[in-house]
């Protein structure tokens, strides 16, 4: 008999999180499959780490509802868990006629959308609110509650609730085949036969690929659509404090400027569609383009020294909505192209797959006094470590990462098991010097920490 | 070792050369209390990790190596009576020569009649250099290459590509020998090296090939580098690697100067000072190769104790009034930097007393500044001296 559990989890990225923390809480044994050596190794590796109102998404949609809702429950959950939140707001800018004749219809669908404290802005009034945008500016809205959060301590926190409650997370796990008899499904995985009354299928980039293998048909396939950033050092982030928005298109949201919740300033992402759903390749050329279209709309960014590049794949697909699917029949819940705002809905997603998974027949009495995991803090606005008594002194100049933050992301149920999941959790070496200065040291102490 | 005190004459932020040559000065010359704060567990600097000479030519007359030069210059500032606090970092320069500080007993203030900033320059990075491909481990400048050949059994890397062909990227050659690692190749961009000449002799002693008009273009893999994509001519090709060492485009670590609104010089990138190192808040001091990247240890050393020497001055109310201090009048563009930017009349001998010049591009002809004229035929890569036009 191999190891048995109520749900298994596919994938463990933001969306398969958040589920496995909803159905842990609600009373699920959860074990959650992760083919990566480390957790969020998917599309969630790589956002703009905005928290949506939803304001612009497809009225009635199920990205809205999940979106929603997700904003809601991190609000009221954020504070127990130390996760940060930065309430910065958002300006959608108009540049040219064109655009300024759409932001009315934007505006409505913000209000339709229950996004009711929009409000329109003059010129001056917005250059009075960001002194530091390009002249050529029209006019612009405003919407007060589009938040910056940290993309990383936000799901890990989610999982790290879930195993502190009893769940399992194993990592280089790939799921590479699995059977379902009727009672039963029997995943077969590189670490051996887990067997699971219900499967979720959160395998962000390859969710159509767990649902051919598992259901043997998929109703979307994936279409990962890249998005480059350009990240400029800490001196920059004073140039805006909103989160500064094109008018979207069809296709993307457009490129943002707007800070980041540790203090730096980022432009992008692209939107490239390409076949690949491993590689998020960067290129020189359109970095450029970024750094030169990050100083059309602040043209102060110009000077300013850019910290590091990076690029996602977002986990698109033929359609526009989410691809949520209860399986009648089958025990299993697809939870599929979670495009673009997954970071913001993974909480209203989680809830909304538990709905489904209850649909299905699933039922347990939820914990009554569940474990609360609190997250270390490195939101640059609150306090940090290093400013506290017994940190264990500075090992990250940068970024001012404290040994004693590095020694707690090193132990406990989620310690990383990669360089780039220690980075995720403590951003040692993520800040201008780029390892320069302590990439050695940081080196030194995971070989340590993980007797390599 | 004796605390930090709140209040004291003057502090020093960072003890490699330029600080430690500074502290000893200063002791030297009665200031009462100098104190020497340095973010790393040890003091030293740079040359900590420099495995290679020279070092110590200027000083000494006597070639070293880093560690040793270290060493000898931290037991001379200590000797003079100056105090170092290792494992302390400076998080915010405040007006008037409060400083904030971290420890691991967490944040504290403190306050000195002078601060002289001398925190170092650094190397730019893969990321800003906006290279393409993915982000794997094995990529990094040459000063963490040092320091795993330093101070770690760990060899990062068996056949990197070594990008850039400064002094700097040289040693990283030998570094790499150092550690049993022999590069693929040593790529520069432009058609000569930018270090000397002779230097290019190197790398065929070294049985590394010296590609030059080549990019790197892209760097390829997922834990760890696979490949790099090149290009030379038009032509690319993916060559085998598993590692990149970035080597150079030395930038002064002034992040603290631009959160203080201290005037940083945009061709520099170090602060604008006057011909007595003194910052645009006149309770600061800078030396080193915080003033612009990059001169040897001997250079910086040097340019610490003659800062000091005027921060002494300062204290005995020696120094020209700030407030009358006027730029210095560049008419052409080939000047990426004049250093110092200003000149305050009517004062004692300056600490620089020879302009250091650098170009933005090659450049043939002649140059004014501040009404005097200079000839000038040199490349971006060369340091320039010329007398320090009067006040
Ligand atoms: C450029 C960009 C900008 C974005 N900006 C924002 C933003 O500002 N705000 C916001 O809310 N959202 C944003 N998003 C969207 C958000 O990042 C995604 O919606 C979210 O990360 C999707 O998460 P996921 O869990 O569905 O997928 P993933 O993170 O891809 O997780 C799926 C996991 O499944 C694993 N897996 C795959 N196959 C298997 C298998 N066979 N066996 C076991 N495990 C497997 C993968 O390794 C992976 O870890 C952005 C996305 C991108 C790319
Ligand atoms: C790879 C490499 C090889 C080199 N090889 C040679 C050589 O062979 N010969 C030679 O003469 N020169 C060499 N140099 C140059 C030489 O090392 C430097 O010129 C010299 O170290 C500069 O001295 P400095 O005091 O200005 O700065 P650094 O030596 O960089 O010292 C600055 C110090 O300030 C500290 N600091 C920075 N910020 C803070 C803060 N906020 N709070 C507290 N402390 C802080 C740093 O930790 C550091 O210890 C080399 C440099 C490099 C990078």
């Amino acid at each position: 008999m191999p190891p048995t559990y109520d749900i298994a989890v596919i994938g463990a990225g933001v969306i398969g999180c958040a589920i496995a923390r909803r159905l842990t809480l609600d009373g699920a044994r959860v074990i959650v499959l992760e083919k990566a050596p480390d957790i969020l190794d998917g599309a969630s590796k790589a956002n703009s780490a905005i928290l949506h109102t939803g304001f612009d998404a497809p009225e009635g949609s199920l990205e809205w509802r999940c979106v929603q809702e997700g904003y809601r429950e991190y609000e009221a959950i954020r504070s127990q868990m130390n996760l940060p939140l930065d309430r910065c707001g958002a300006l959608v800018l108009a540049w040219n006629e064109e655009q300024e004749a759409r932001l009315p219809a934007l505006i409505d669908q913000a209000r339709a959308n229950g996004v009711d404290d929009v409000a329109a802005l003059s010129r001056a009034e917005t250059l009075a609110l960001e002194p530091n945008l390009a002249p050529s500016l029209r006019t612009a809205f405003r919407v007060p509650r589009e938040s910056l959060i940290d993309p990383w301590s936000a799901p890990h926190a989610y999982l790290l609730q879930a195993l502190l409650n009893g769940a399992e997370l194993w990592r280089d796990c790939a799921v590479t085949g699995g059977a379902f008899d009727g009672q039963l499904w029997r995943l077969e995985t590189a670490r051996g036969v887990v067997g699971a009354r219900y499967v979720i299928n959160a395998a962000g980039l390859y969710g159509d690929r767990i649902d051919a293998l598992l259901l043997g048909e998929t109703a979307f396939s994936i279409r990962p659509r890249k998005g480059q950033f350009v990240v400029y050092d800490k001196a920059a982030a004073r140039l805006a404090r909103h989160i500064l928005l094109p008018v979207p298109t069809d296709k993307t949201k457009g490129i943002v400027v707007c800070r980041t919740i540790w203090g730096n300033l980022l432009v992008g992402p692209t939107a490239e569609d390409q076949e690949d759903r491993s590689t998020a390749d960067l290129d020189t050329p359109t970095l450029e383009m970024l750094k030169r279209k990050g100083a059309e709309i602040l043209p102060a960014l110009a000077g300013e020294e850019v910290t590091t590049i990076y690029a996602g794949l977002r986990p698109a697909c033929e359609f526009k909505d989410y691809q949520i699917k209860a399986h009648e029949g089958r025990n299993m819940v697809t939870v599929g192209a979670i495009r673009s705002t997954g970071l913001s809905s993974s909480l209203g997603t989680a809830a909304h797959v538990a709905r489904l998974v209850s649909g299905l027949g699933f039922a347990a009495s939820p914990l009554s006094d569940p474990e609360l995991p609190r997250m270390a803090m490195l939101a640059e606005a609150e306090r940090r470590d290093w400013q506290c008594p017994g940190n264990g002194g500075m090992l990250c100049h940068c970024e001012r990462v404290t040994l004693r933050e590095a020694e707690a992301a090193l132990t406990g149920p989620l310690a990383p098991n990669s360089f780039a999941g220690f980075k995720r959790r403590t951003r040692a070496t993520m800040g201008r010097c780029q390892g320069f200065y302590c990439g050695q040291a940081v080196q030194d102490l995971l070989n340590r920490g993980t007797g390599a | 070792m004796t605390p930090l005190p709140d209040t004291f004459d003057v502090l020093i932020v960072g003890a490699g050369p330029a600080g430690l040559s500074a502290a000893a000065e200063l002791k030297s010359r009665g200031v009462a209390s100098v104190h020497v704060v340095e973010r790393e567990a040890e003091a030293g600097g740079i040359p900590r990790h420099c495995l290679h000479s020279p070092y110590g030519m200027r000083e000494w007359g006597r070639v070293m190596f880093g560690p040793a030069y270290a060493r000898r210059l931290l037991a001379e500032a200590r000797a003079a009576g100056a105090r170092i606090h290792t494992a302390t970092t400076v998080t915010a320069l405040l007006p008037g020569g409060g400083v904030e500080l971290s420890t691991a007993e967490g944040l504290r203030r403190i306050n000195a009649r002078a601060v002289l900033l001398a925190m170092g320059a650094r190397e730019t990075p893969r990321a800003a250099r906006l290279i393409g491909g993915t982000k794997p481990g094995g990529v990094m400048n040459t000063a963490t290459l040092q320091e795993f050949a330093a101070f770690s059994h760990h060899r990062p890397f068996r056949r990197p590509v070594v990008l850039g062909s400064e002094l700097v990227s040289f040693s990283a050659l030998l570094t790499c020998r150092s550690l049993g690692v022999r590069p693929v190749a040593m790529i520069e961009p432009g058609a000569r090296i930018s270090a000397r000449a002779p230097m290019a002799a190197l790398p065929p002693i070294l049985r590394v090939p010296l590609w030059r008009d080549t990019r790197l273009l892209a760097i390829h893999g997922q834990s760890q580098v696979e490949s790099v994509t090149v290009e030379t001519g038009g032509n690319t090709r993916r060559i085998a690697c598993d590692g990149v060492i970035v080597t150079g485009g030395f930038r002064p670590e002034n992040a603290l100067l631009r959160a203080a609104g201290l005037a940083v010089d945009p061709g520099s990138l170090g602060p604008v000072i006057d011909q007595y190192g003194r910052l645009s808040d006149p309770a600061y001091f800078a030396a080193g190769n915080l003033l612009r990247g990059i001169e040897t240890a001997g250079w910086c050393g040097r340019e610490g104790r003659r800062v000091a020497r005027a921060i002494a001055q300062a204290l005995a109310g020696q120094l020209p009034d700030p407030a009358l201090s006027r730029p210095l009048a560049c008419e052409t563009d080939a000047v990426a930097f004049a250093l110092p930017q200003r000149l305050s009349p009517g004062g004692p001998a300056p600490a620089f007393d020879r302009l250091q010049l650098r170009l933005r591009r090659p450049y043939r002809g002649d140059i004014a500044l501040n009404g005097a004229r200079f000839h000038i035929a040199s490349r971006p890569e060369r340091r320039i001296l010329r007398k320090l036009p009067d006040a």
